[in-house]
Protein backbone atom coordinates (compact mmCIF):
# COMPACT_ATOMS: atom_id res chain seq x y z
CA UNK A 1 0.00 0.00 0.00
CA UNK A 2 1.00 3.64 -0.55
CA UNK A 3 0.86 6.82 1.54
CA UNK A 4 1.33 10.20 1.94
CA UNK A 5 1.92 11.46 5.18
CA UNK A 6 3.22 14.71 6.45
CA UNK A 7 3.85 15.78 2.72
CA UNK A 8 5.99 12.49 2.29
CA UNK A 9 5.39 9.58 0.44
CA UNK A 10 5.76 5.94 1.92
CA UNK A 11 5.29 2.87 1.03
CA UNK A 12 4.52 -0.11 3.25
CA UNK A 13 3.37 -3.77 3.19
CA UNK A 14 0.61 -4.16 5.85
CA UNK A 15 -2.49 -6.39 6.81
CA UNK A 16 -5.35 -5.32 5.46
CA UNK A 17 -7.02 -4.39 8.76
CA UNK A 18 -4.95 -1.68 9.95
CA UNK A 19 -6.10 1.38 10.93
CA UNK A 20 -4.37 4.60 10.11
CA UNK A 21 -3.34 4.67 13.69
CA UNK A 22 -1.46 1.86 13.75
CA UNK A 23 0.41 2.19 10.15
CA UNK A 24 1.90 5.22 11.85
CA UNK A 25 2.73 4.05 15.13
CA UNK A 26 3.90 -0.08 14.36
CA UNK A 27 5.21 0.56 10.74
CA UNK A 28 6.47 3.86 10.20
CA UNK A 29 7.79 5.05 13.05
CA UNK A 30 5.36 7.88 13.68
CA UNK A 31 4.37 7.61 17.39
CA UNK A 32 3.42 11.20 18.03
CA UNK A 33 -0.50 9.57 17.18
CA UNK A 34 -1.55 8.13 20.76
CA UNK A 35 -3.48 4.90 21.36
CA UNK A 36 -6.14 5.88 24.07
CA UNK A 37 -9.29 3.68 23.72
CA UNK A 38 -8.76 2.44 20.14
CA UNK A 39 -12.80 2.70 19.67
CA UNK A 40 -13.17 6.21 18.77
CA UNK A 41 -14.34 7.34 22.43
CA UNK A 42 -11.17 9.23 23.35
CA UNK A 43 -9.77 11.67 20.54
CA UNK A 44 -5.67 10.56 21.12
CA UNK A 45 -5.31 9.37 18.23
CA UNK A 46 -6.90 12.24 16.34
CA UNK A 47 -4.85 12.92 12.67
CA UNK A 48 -6.00 15.38 9.71
CA UNK A 49 -6.76 13.62 6.59
CA UNK A 50 -7.55 16.27 3.54
CA UNK A 51 -7.04 18.60 6.28
CA UNK A 52 -10.03 17.67 8.11
CA UNK A 53 -9.66 16.08 12.19
CA UNK A 54 -11.05 12.53 12.56
CA UNK A 55 -10.10 9.47 14.99
CA UNK A 56 -7.04 7.53 13.20
CA UNK A 57 -8.51 3.97 15.27
CA UNK A 58 -11.46 4.07 13.51
CA UNK A 59 -9.66 4.67 9.95
CA UNK A 60 -8.67 1.81 8.04
CA UNK A 61 -5.24 2.90 5.92
CA UNK A 62 -6.30 1.33 2.97
CA UNK A 63 -9.15 3.29 2.24
CA UNK A 64 -6.95 6.48 2.62
CA UNK A 65 -4.09 5.67 0.06
CA UNK A 66 -4.92 8.75 -2.22
CA UNK A 67 -5.48 11.26 0.67
CA UNK A 68 -3.18 13.75 2.37
CA UNK A 69 -2.59 12.44 5.79
CA UNK A 70 -0.96 14.87 8.83
CA UNK A 71 0.01 14.02 12.13
CA UNK A 72 1.60 15.77 14.81
CA UNK A 73 4.82 15.15 13.43
CA UNK A 74 3.90 17.10 10.34
CA UNK A 75 2.36 20.34 12.74
CA UNK A 76 5.30 21.62 13.90
CA UNK A 77 9.10 20.47 14.63
CA UNK A 78 11.84 20.50 17.05
CA UNK A 79 12.74 24.53 16.95
CA UNK A 80 10.08 25.32 14.75
CA UNK A 81 6.91 24.79 16.59
CA UNK A 82 3.09 25.22 15.33
CA UNK A 83 1.40 28.22 16.63
CA UNK A 84 -0.87 25.85 18.86
CA UNK A 85 1.78 23.47 20.08
CA UNK A 86 3.95 26.49 21.59
CA UNK A 87 0.17 27.94 23.27
CA UNK A 88 0.11 24.80 25.32
CA UNK A 89 3.78 25.15 26.24
CA UNK A 90 3.02 28.05 27.63
CA UNK A 91 -0.32 27.38 28.83
CA UNK A 92 0.48 24.09 30.20
CA UNK A 93 -2.32 22.49 28.14
CA UNK A 94 -1.19 19.03 29.20
CA UNK A 95 0.00 17.44 32.45
CA UNK A 96 1.42 14.01 31.50
CA UNK A 97 1.44 14.71 27.82
CA UNK A 98 -0.69 11.51 26.59
CA UNK A 99 -3.92 13.43 24.74
CA UNK A 100 -1.69 16.21 23.76
CA UNK A 101 -1.18 14.77 19.72
CA UNK A 102 -4.58 14.08 20.06
CA UNK A 103 -5.49 17.77 21.09
CA UNK A 104 -3.33 19.83 19.09
CA UNK A 105 -4.33 17.98 15.89
CA UNK A 106 -8.26 18.00 16.81
CA UNK A 107 -7.40 21.70 17.59
CA UNK A 108 -6.01 22.42 14.00
CA UNK A 109 -9.05 21.09 12.52
CA UNK A 110 -11.25 22.57 14.85
CA UNK A 111 -10.10 26.21 14.32
CA UNK A 112 -10.33 25.40 10.22
CA UNK A 113 -13.64 24.49 11.62
CA UNK A 114 -14.74 27.64 12.65
CA UNK A 115 -13.03 29.60 9.98
CA UNK A 116 -15.55 27.71 7.75
CA UNK A 117 -18.26 29.02 9.94
CA UNK A 118 -19.65 25.56 10.80
CA UNK A 119 -21.88 25.88 13.80
CA UNK A 120 -21.40 23.72 17.12
CA UNK A 121 -23.91 22.52 19.55
CA UNK A 122 -23.86 25.21 21.88
CA UNK A 123 -24.57 27.84 19.08
CA UNK A 124 -27.03 29.93 19.51
CA UNK A 125 -27.09 31.22 15.73
CA UNK A 126 -26.25 28.22 13.91
CA UNK A 127 -25.54 30.59 10.86
CA UNK A 128 -23.35 32.82 13.10
CA UNK A 129 -20.94 31.08 15.82
CA UNK A 130 -18.91 32.70 17.68
CA UNK A 131 -15.92 31.05 19.14
CA UNK A 132 -16.11 31.61 23.43
CA UNK A 133 -14.72 29.00 25.61
CA UNK A 134 -18.03 27.58 25.89
CA UNK A 135 -17.86 26.53 22.06
CA UNK A 136 -14.05 25.79 22.12
CA UNK A 137 -15.27 23.20 25.12
CA UNK A 138 -18.03 21.89 23.09
CA UNK A 139 -16.15 21.68 19.77
CA UNK A 140 -13.38 19.81 21.68
CA UNK A 141 -15.58 17.58 23.33
CA UNK A 142 -13.91 14.77 21.14
CA UNK A 143 -10.98 15.05 23.16
CA UNK A 144 -10.56 14.06 26.91
CA UNK A 145 -7.75 14.42 28.82
CA UNK A 146 -7.56 11.91 31.86
CA UNK A 147 -5.35 14.50 33.57
CA UNK A 148 -8.16 17.28 33.66
CA UNK A 149 -5.65 19.74 31.80
CA UNK A 150 -8.95 21.06 30.30
CA UNK A 151 -8.63 24.89 31.69
CA UNK A 152 -5.33 25.30 30.10
CA UNK A 153 -6.14 23.99 26.81
CA UNK A 154 -9.07 26.19 26.81
CA UNK A 155 -6.72 29.05 27.57
CA UNK A 156 -4.51 28.05 24.47
CA UNK A 157 -6.67 27.54 21.88
CA UNK A 158 -8.14 30.68 22.71
CA UNK A 159 -4.82 32.60 22.32
CA UNK A 160 -4.67 31.15 19.03
CA UNK A 161 -7.67 31.42 17.74
CA UNK A 162 -7.57 35.31 18.87
CA UNK A 163 -4.41 35.41 16.73
CA UNK A 164 -5.34 33.68 14.05
CA UNK A 165 -5.53 36.35 10.57
CA UNK A 166 -8.49 36.69 8.95
CA UNK A 167 -9.22 35.15 5.45
CA UNK A 168 -6.74 32.21 6.00
CA UNK A 169 -7.56 29.00 7.10
CA UNK A 170 -5.55 26.62 9.64
CA UNK A 171 -5.16 24.66 6.52
CA UNK A 172 -3.68 26.82 4.90
CA UNK A 173 -1.37 27.90 7.49
CA UNK A 174 -0.27 24.21 8.16
CA UNK A 175 -0.12 23.49 4.53
CA UNK A 176 2.63 26.67 4.23
CA UNK A 177 4.40 25.33 7.22
CA UNK A 178 4.66 21.79 6.01
CA UNK A 179 6.19 22.97 3.17
CA UNK A 180 8.31 25.17 4.34
CA UNK A 181 9.61 21.99 6.72
CA UNK A 182 10.13 19.92 4.30
CA UNK A 183 11.84 22.79 1.95
CA UNK B 1 -10.40 -8.36 14.22
CA UNK B 2 -11.19 -11.29 11.98
CA UNK B 3 -9.74 -11.05 8.02
CA UNK B 4 -11.98 -9.74 5.16
CA UNK B 5 -11.44 -9.24 1.36
CA UNK B 6 -11.50 -5.47 0.35
CA UNK B 7 -13.02 -4.36 -2.57
CA UNK B 8 -13.41 -0.60 -3.11
CA UNK B 9 -16.78 0.46 -5.70
CA UNK B 10 -16.54 3.09 -7.84
CA UNK B 11 -20.21 3.53 -8.73
CA UNK B 12 -23.65 2.31 -7.01
CA UNK B 13 -24.11 0.02 -9.85
CA UNK B 14 -20.41 -1.54 -8.82
CA UNK B 15 -21.28 -1.47 -4.59
CA UNK B 16 -24.41 -3.72 -5.39
CA UNK B 17 -22.66 -6.05 -7.56
CA UNK B 18 -20.12 -6.38 -5.72
CA UNK B 19 -21.92 -6.89 -2.30
CA UNK B 20 -23.26 -9.92 -3.62
CA UNK B 21 -21.53 -12.54 -1.78
CA UNK B 22 -21.96 -13.91 1.52
CA UNK B 23 -21.08 -11.95 4.64
CA UNK B 24 -20.60 -9.03 2.52
CA UNK B 25 -20.94 -5.23 4.05
CA UNK B 26 -20.50 -1.83 2.64
CA UNK B 27 -18.39 0.53 4.75
CA UNK B 28 -18.69 3.98 4.87
CA UNK B 29 -17.06 5.78 7.40
CA UNK B 30 -16.70 2.91 9.50
CA UNK B 31 -17.18 4.46 12.95
CA UNK B 32 -19.53 1.94 13.70
CA UNK B 33 -18.46 -1.22 11.40
CA UNK B 34 -15.10 -0.84 12.78
CA UNK B 35 -15.97 -0.26 16.11
CA UNK B 36 -17.85 -3.75 16.15
CA UNK B 37 -15.42 -5.49 14.05
CA UNK B 38 -12.62 -4.72 16.60
CA UNK B 39 -14.80 -6.53 19.05
CA UNK B 40 -15.82 -9.38 16.34
CA UNK B 41 -19.51 -8.32 17.00
CA UNK B 42 -19.40 -7.60 13.29
CA UNK B 43 -17.54 -10.41 11.34
CA UNK B 44 -17.55 -9.33 7.37
CA UNK B 45 -15.91 -11.56 5.55
CA UNK B 46 -15.55 -8.90 2.34
CA UNK B 47 -15.98 -4.83 2.86
CA UNK B 48 -17.03 -3.36 -0.03
CA UNK B 49 -15.88 0.20 0.47
CA UNK B 50 -18.75 3.11 -0.88
CA UNK B 51 -16.86 6.29 0.56
CA UNK B 52 -16.03 7.49 -2.96
CA UNK B 53 -19.01 7.31 -4.46
CA UNK B 54 -20.55 9.78 -5.51
CA UNK B 55 -23.20 10.45 -3.15
CA UNK B 56 -21.94 12.82 -1.41
CA UNK B 57 -23.33 15.92 -2.53
CA UNK B 58 -26.87 18.00 -1.13
CA UNK B 59 -28.89 19.06 -3.92
CA UNK B 60 -31.97 20.90 -4.73
CA UNK B 61 -34.93 18.84 -5.02
CA UNK B 62 -37.78 19.62 -7.45
CA UNK B 63 -40.73 19.65 -4.99
CA UNK B 64 -38.70 21.94 -2.63
CA UNK B 65 -37.05 19.90 -0.22
CA UNK B 66 -33.62 18.08 -0.54
CA UNK B 67 -31.75 15.54 -1.78
CA UNK B 68 -29.12 14.63 0.66
CA UNK B 69 -25.98 11.76 -0.84
CA UNK B 70 -25.93 9.05 1.22
CA UNK B 71 -22.41 9.84 1.96
CA UNK B 72 -22.60 13.09 2.82
CA UNK B 73 -20.56 13.57 6.18
CA UNK B 74 -22.50 14.42 9.29
CA UNK B 75 -20.60 17.35 9.63
CA UNK B 76 -21.13 18.93 6.30
CA UNK B 77 -24.48 18.35 5.95
CA UNK B 78 -25.33 19.82 9.84
CA UNK B 79 -23.39 23.08 8.11
CA UNK B 80 -24.98 23.32 5.06
CA UNK B 81 -26.74 26.50 5.06
CA UNK B 82 -30.17 25.21 3.64
CA UNK B 83 -30.12 22.87 6.76
CA UNK B 84 -29.50 25.49 9.13
CA UNK B 85 -32.08 27.70 7.65
CA UNK B 86 -34.55 24.92 6.78
CA UNK B 87 -34.38 22.19 8.78
CA UNK B 88 -32.65 23.29 11.86
CA UNK B 89 -34.05 20.44 14.27
CA UNK B 90 -31.72 17.94 11.51
CA UNK B 91 -28.46 20.51 11.83
CA UNK B 92 -28.76 20.87 15.53
CA UNK B 93 -29.63 16.67 16.23
CA UNK B 94 -26.89 16.26 14.24
CA UNK B 95 -24.44 18.45 16.58
CA UNK B 96 -25.66 16.87 19.51
CA UNK B 97 -24.49 13.45 18.14
CA UNK B 98 -20.78 11.99 18.85
CA UNK B 99 -17.96 14.59 18.72
CA UNK B 100 -16.23 16.80 15.67
CA UNK B 101 -13.82 14.29 15.05
CA UNK B 102 -16.43 11.12 14.19
CA UNK B 103 -18.86 13.53 12.42
CA UNK B 104 -16.33 14.61 10.00
CA UNK B 105 -16.00 10.48 9.16
CA UNK B 106 -19.74 9.46 9.81
CA UNK B 107 -22.43 9.54 7.04
CA UNK B 108 -25.90 9.87 6.61
CA UNK B 109 -26.72 6.79 5.26
CA UNK B 110 -24.07 4.86 8.00
CA UNK B 111 -25.89 7.34 10.74
CA UNK B 112 -29.34 5.54 10.10
CA UNK B 113 -28.06 1.98 10.13
CA UNK B 114 -25.67 2.37 13.24
CA UNK B 115 -26.31 -0.62 15.60
CA UNK B 116 -27.20 -0.38 19.35
CA UNK B 117 -25.28 0.66 22.43
CA UNK B 118 -26.66 -2.38 24.33
CA UNK B 119 -23.84 -3.14 26.77
CA UNK B 120 -24.72 -6.73 26.49
CA UNK B 121 -24.82 -6.70 22.23
CA UNK B 122 -20.77 -5.56 22.57
CA UNK B 123 -19.98 -7.94 25.31
CA UNK B 124 -19.17 -11.18 23.39
CA UNK B 125 -19.35 -13.06 27.11
CA UNK B 126 -23.20 -12.17 27.43
CA UNK B 127 -26.38 -13.36 25.76
CA UNK B 128 -27.65 -10.98 22.97
CA UNK B 129 -30.88 -12.12 20.38
CA UNK B 130 -29.84 -9.04 17.75
CA UNK B 131 -26.06 -10.07 17.69
CA UNK B 132 -26.31 -14.08 18.63
CA UNK B 133 -30.46 -15.05 17.01
CA UNK B 134 -32.18 -17.22 19.67
CA UNK B 135 -29.19 -16.61 22.82
CA UNK B 136 -31.52 -15.00 25.15
CA UNK B 137 -31.12 -10.94 26.50
CA UNK B 138 -29.15 -10.53 29.36
CA UNK B 139 -30.79 -6.85 28.81
CA UNK B 140 -33.63 -8.03 30.73
CA UNK B 141 -32.87 -8.12 34.35
CA UNK B 142 -29.23 -7.13 33.75
CA UNK B 143 -28.27 -3.29 33.36
CA UNK B 144 -30.99 -1.45 31.33
CA UNK B 145 -30.54 2.06 32.16
CA UNK B 146 -29.87 3.20 28.56
CA UNK B 147 -32.53 0.98 26.94
CA UNK B 148 -35.75 1.23 25.59
CA UNK B 149 -39.17 1.61 27.18
CA UNK B 150 -41.09 1.52 23.78
CA UNK B 151 -41.84 -0.33 21.20
CA UNK B 152 -39.85 -3.10 22.93
CA UNK B 153 -40.25 -7.31 23.09
CA UNK B 154 -39.96 -10.27 25.42
CA UNK B 155 -36.58 -10.76 23.01
CA UNK B 156 -34.94 -7.27 22.82
CA UNK B 157 -35.05 -4.11 24.68
CA UNK B 158 -32.44 -2.09 22.95
CA UNK B 159 -32.48 1.61 21.51
CA UNK B 160 -32.03 2.84 18.23
CA UNK B 161 -28.87 5.00 19.32
CA UNK B 162 -29.04 7.76 16.49
CA UNK B 163 -29.48 11.13 17.01
CA UNK B 164 -29.58 12.18 13.37
CA UNK B 165 -32.28 9.70 12.74
CA UNK B 166 -34.65 11.15 15.29
CA UNK B 167 -34.79 14.23 13.22
CA UNK B 168 -35.19 12.45 9.96
CA UNK B 169 -38.65 10.84 11.57
CA UNK B 170 -39.69 14.85 12.50
CA UNK B 171 -39.12 15.26 9.02
CA UNK B 172 -40.79 12.50 7.22
CA UNK B 173 -37.91 11.65 5.56
CA UNK B 174 -37.66 9.23 2.62
CA UNK B 175 -34.76 6.74 2.40
CA UNK B 176 -33.72 6.50 -1.23
CA UNK B 177 -31.65 2.88 -2.32
CA UNK B 178 -30.88 0.88 -4.95
CA UNK B 179 -31.09 -2.90 -4.85
CA UNK B 180 -28.86 -5.57 -5.88
CA UNK B 181 -31.30 -6.40 -9.10
CA UNK B 182 -31.16 -2.68 -9.80
CA UNK B 183 -34.56 -1.42 -8.88
CA UNK B 184 -34.87 1.42 -7.03
CA UNK B 185 -36.82 2.59 -4.36
CA UNK B 186 -38.13 5.72 -1.89
CA UNK B 187 -39.01 4.15 2.20
CA UNK B 188 -40.48 6.56 3.74
CA UNK B 189 -38.86 7.04 7.28
CA UNK B 190 -41.58 5.59 8.88
CA UNK B 191 -41.27 2.51 7.08
CA UNK B 192 -37.78 2.14 7.37
CA UNK B 193 -37.23 0.91 10.68
CA UNK B 194 -38.72 -2.63 12.30
CA UNK B 195 -39.95 -3.60 15.78
CA UNK B 196 -37.80 -6.13 17.68
CA UNK B 197 -40.55 -8.40 17.75
CA UNK B 198 -39.04 -11.93 17.58
CA UNK B 199 -36.36 -11.15 15.18
CA UNK B 200 -34.47 -8.37 16.49
CA UNK B 201 -31.35 -8.91 14.47
CA UNK B 202 -33.57 -7.35 12.08
CA UNK B 203 -33.63 -3.95 11.74
CA UNK B 204 -34.62 -2.46 9.09
CA UNK B 205 -36.93 -3.33 5.75
CA UNK B 206 -33.28 -3.21 3.61
CA UNK B 207 -33.21 -6.22 1.81
CA UNK B 208 -29.56 -7.94 1.94
CA UNK B 209 -27.03 -5.40 -0.21
CA UNK B 210 -29.40 -3.08 -1.08
CA UNK B 211 -27.13 0.78 -0.93
CA UNK B 212 -28.63 3.68 0.14
CA UNK B 213 -28.40 6.41 -1.94
CA UNK B 214 -30.29 9.30 -0.89
CA UNK B 215 -31.98 10.87 2.19
CA UNK B 216 -34.80 13.08 0.23
CA UNK B 217 -36.48 15.78 2.75
CA UNK B 218 -39.53 17.47 2.19
CA UNK B 219 -40.07 21.22 1.67
CA UNK B 220 -39.31 22.64 4.94
CA UNK B 221 -42.27 22.26 7.55
CA UNK B 222 -43.85 25.65 8.93
CA UNK B 223 -42.93 26.56 12.32
CA UNK B 224 -40.22 26.49 15.00
CA UNK B 225 -38.33 23.59 15.30
CA UNK B 226 -35.28 22.09 17.66
CA UNK B 227 -33.85 19.19 19.31
CA UNK B 228 -33.48 18.43 22.57
CA UNK B 229 -31.03 15.44 24.14
CA UNK B 230 -30.61 14.93 27.54
CA UNK B 231 -27.74 12.55 28.60
CA UNK B 232 -25.63 11.96 31.31
CA UNK B 233 -22.80 14.54 30.40
CA UNK B 234 -22.64 17.74 28.71
CA UNK B 235 -21.46 16.43 25.29
CA UNK B 236 -20.15 13.17 23.73
CA UNK B 237 -22.79 10.79 24.91
CA UNK B 238 -25.43 9.20 23.71
CA UNK B 239 -29.44 10.33 24.29
CA UNK B 240 -31.35 9.21 27.28
CA UNK B 241 -33.96 11.20 26.18
CA UNK B 242 -34.15 13.38 22.96
CA UNK B 243 -36.71 15.07 21.37
CA UNK B 244 -36.81 16.31 17.88
CA UNK B 245 -40.03 18.80 17.77
CA UNK B 246 -41.60 21.20 14.99
CA UNK B 247 -44.33 22.90 15.81
CA UNK B 248 -46.54 25.61 13.99
CA UNK B 249 -49.12 27.80 15.42
CA UNK B 250 -51.84 29.34 13.85
CA UNK B 251 -54.58 32.50 15.64
CA UNK B 252 -52.60 31.04 19.01
CA UNK B 253 -53.22 27.59 18.63
CA UNK B 254 -51.67 24.63 17.64
CA UNK B 255 -51.80 23.98 13.80
CA UNK B 256 -49.05 21.25 13.57
CA UNK B 257 -47.32 19.43 15.35
CA UNK B 258 -44.49 16.48 14.26
CA UNK B 259 -42.43 15.18 17.66
CA UNK B 260 -40.16 12.19 17.42
CA UNK B 261 -38.21 10.99 20.07
CA UNK B 262 -34.45 9.20 20.76
CA UNK B 263 -33.63 6.79 23.73
CA UNK B 264 -36.80 5.67 23.80
CA UNK B 265 -37.56 3.32 21.56
CA UNK B 266 -35.80 0.40 19.07
CA UNK B 267 -36.14 2.95 16.42
CA UNK B 268 -36.27 6.99 16.38
CA UNK B 269 -40.07 7.14 18.13
CA UNK B 270 -43.12 8.55 16.60
CA UNK B 271 -46.69 8.20 18.06
CA UNK B 272 -50.06 9.89 16.11
CA UNK B 273 -51.55 10.06 19.29
CA UNK B 274 -48.51 12.68 20.55
CA UNK B 275 -49.10 15.02 17.96
CA UNK B 276 -52.96 14.57 18.40
CA UNK B 277 -53.33 15.33 21.76
CA UNK B 278 -51.61 18.64 21.05
CA UNK B 279 -53.29 19.96 17.29
CA UNK B 280 -55.93 22.53 17.56
CA UNK B 281 -55.01 23.39 20.91
CA UNK B 282 -53.93 26.49 22.79
CA UNK B 283 -50.88 26.09 23.90
CA UNK B 284 -50.82 24.95 27.75
CA UNK B 285 -49.70 23.36 30.10
CA UNK B 286 -52.84 20.90 30.09
CA UNK B 287 -52.59 20.50 26.60
CA UNK B 288 -48.45 19.71 27.23
CA UNK B 289 -49.21 17.41 29.80
CA UNK B 290 -52.18 15.37 28.11
CA UNK B 291 -49.64 14.80 25.09
CA UNK B 292 -47.03 13.67 27.47
CA UNK B 293 -49.39 11.47 29.00
CA UNK B 294 -50.03 9.93 25.21
CA UNK B 295 -46.22 9.38 25.06
CA UNK B 296 -45.91 7.48 28.40
CA UNK B 297 -48.79 5.34 28.04
CA UNK B 298 -47.61 2.12 26.98
CA UNK B 299 -44.10 2.72 28.39
CA UNK B 300 -42.63 0.24 30.61
CA UNK B 301 -39.65 0.51 32.38
CA UNK B 302 -37.56 -2.36 32.50
CA UNK B 303 -36.05 -0.98 36.31
CA UNK B 304 -32.76 0.83 35.69
CA UNK B 305 -34.60 2.34 32.70
CA UNK B 306 -37.96 3.33 34.70
CA UNK B 307 -36.21 7.03 35.53
CA UNK B 308 -37.17 7.30 31.45
CA UNK B 309 -40.63 7.39 32.29
CA UNK B 310 -41.07 10.80 34.01
CA UNK B 311 -37.76 12.00 31.83
CA UNK B 312 -39.38 11.80 28.78
CA UNK B 313 -42.53 13.86 30.06
CA UNK B 314 -40.37 16.38 31.39
CA UNK B 315 -38.65 16.98 28.34
CA UNK B 316 -41.54 17.17 26.01
CA UNK B 317 -43.18 19.25 27.94
CA UNK B 318 -39.85 21.40 27.96
CA UNK B 319 -39.46 21.70 24.29
CA UNK B 320 -43.19 22.18 23.88
CA UNK B 321 -43.05 25.06 26.34
CA UNK B 322 -40.19 26.50 24.27
CA UNK B 323 -41.50 25.76 21.07
CA UNK B 324 -44.66 27.48 21.57
CA UNK B 325 -43.29 30.49 23.79
CA UNK B 326 -45.97 29.12 26.77
C1 LIG C 1 -17.56 7.25 20.69
C2 LIG C 1 -18.74 7.41 19.79
C3 LIG C 1 -19.78 8.26 20.16
C4 LIG C 1 -20.88 8.42 19.35
N1 LIG C 1 -21.89 9.24 19.76
C5 LIG C 1 -23.00 9.36 18.99
C6 LIG C 1 -24.10 10.17 19.40
O1 LIG C 1 -24.07 10.81 20.47
N2 LIG C 1 -25.19 10.24 18.60
C7 LIG C 1 -25.25 9.56 17.41
O2 LIG C 1 -26.27 9.68 16.73
N3 LIG C 1 -24.25 8.78 17.00
C8 LIG C 1 -23.13 8.67 17.76
N4 LIG C 1 -22.11 7.85 17.34
C9 LIG C 1 -22.34 6.98 16.19
C10 LIG C 1 -21.99 7.59 14.85
O3 LIG C 1 -22.95 8.57 14.54
C11 LIG C 1 -22.05 6.44 13.83
O4 LIG C 1 -20.96 5.60 14.09
C12 LIG C 1 -21.98 6.94 12.41
O5 LIG C 1 -23.05 7.79 12.10
C13 LIG C 1 -21.98 5.77 11.44
O6 LIG C 1 -21.74 6.24 10.13
P1 LIG C 1 -20.55 5.62 9.24
O7 LIG C 1 -20.61 6.24 7.91
O8 LIG C 1 -19.26 5.69 9.96
O9 LIG C 1 -21.08 4.11 9.17
P2 LIG C 1 -20.29 2.74 8.95
O10 LIG C 1 -19.65 2.32 10.21
O11 LIG C 1 -19.46 2.81 7.71
O12 LIG C 1 -21.53 1.81 8.64
C14 LIG C 1 -22.52 1.50 9.59
C15 LIG C 1 -23.45 0.44 9.01
O13 LIG C 1 -24.20 0.96 7.92
C16 LIG C 1 -23.99 0.23 6.73
N5 LIG C 1 -23.97 1.24 5.67
C17 LIG C 1 -23.26 2.41 5.69
N6 LIG C 1 -23.60 3.17 4.62
C18 LIG C 1 -24.54 2.47 3.93
C19 LIG C 1 -25.29 2.74 2.74
N7 LIG C 1 -25.14 3.87 2.04
N8 LIG C 1 -26.18 1.80 2.31
C20 LIG C 1 -26.35 0.64 3.00
N9 LIG C 1 -25.66 0.33 4.11
C21 LIG C 1 -24.77 1.24 4.58
C22 LIG C 1 -22.69 -0.50 6.94
O14 LIG C 1 -22.65 -1.71 6.21
C23 LIG C 1 -22.72 -0.76 8.44
O15 LIG C 1 -23.47 -1.90 8.72
C24 LIG C 1 -20.97 7.70 18.13
C25 LIG C 1 -19.94 6.87 17.73
C26 LIG C 1 -18.83 6.70 18.55
C27 LIG C 1 -17.73 5.79 18.10
S1 LIG D 1 -31.57 -5.69 24.60
FE1 LIG D 1 -31.33 -6.46 22.51
S2 LIG D 1 -29.22 -5.84 22.04
FE2 LIG D 1 -29.37 -5.80 24.30
S3 LIG D 1 -28.83 -7.88 25.02
FE3 LIG D 1 -31.03 -7.88 24.72
S4 LIG D 1 -31.23 -8.69 22.64
FE4 LIG D 1 -29.14 -7.95 22.80
S1 LIG E 1 -7.63 5.87 20.37
FE1 LIG E 1 -8.87 6.64 18.78
S2 LIG E 1 -10.38 7.72 19.87
FE2 LIG E 1 -9.30 6.74 21.47
S1 LIG F 1 -2.29 15.64 29.75
FE1 LIG F 1 -2.50 13.69 30.63
S2 LIG F 1 -4.24 12.97 29.54
FE2 LIG F 1 -4.20 15.00 28.97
Amino acid sequence: MHFTINGRAYEADVDIRTSILDLCREHLGLTGAKKGCDHGQCGACTVLIDGRRVNSCLTLAVMHQDDEITTIEGLGQIGDPHPLQEAFVRHDGYQCGYCTPGQICSAVGMLDEVAKGWPSHVSEDLAAPLLDDGEISERMSGNLCRCAAYPNIVDAIREVAQAEPEGRTADEKDAAMIGEVLA
Amino acid sequence: MKSFIYEKADTPEAAVRDIATDGARFIAGGTNLLDLMKLQVETPAKLVDISRLDLATIDDAEDGGLLIGAMVPNSDLAADPRVIANYEVLSRALLAGASGQLRNKASTGGNLLQRTRCYYFYDLASRCNKRSPGSGCDAIGGINRILAVLGTSEHCIATHPSDMAVAMRALDATIVTLKADGDRRRIPIHDFYRLPGDTPHIETVLERGELITHIALPKPPSGRQSYRKVRDRASYAFALVSVAGIIGMESGRIANASLAFGGLGPMPWRDPAVEAALIGQAPTIDAFAAAADALVADAKGHGSNDFKLPLARRTLIAVLRDLTGA
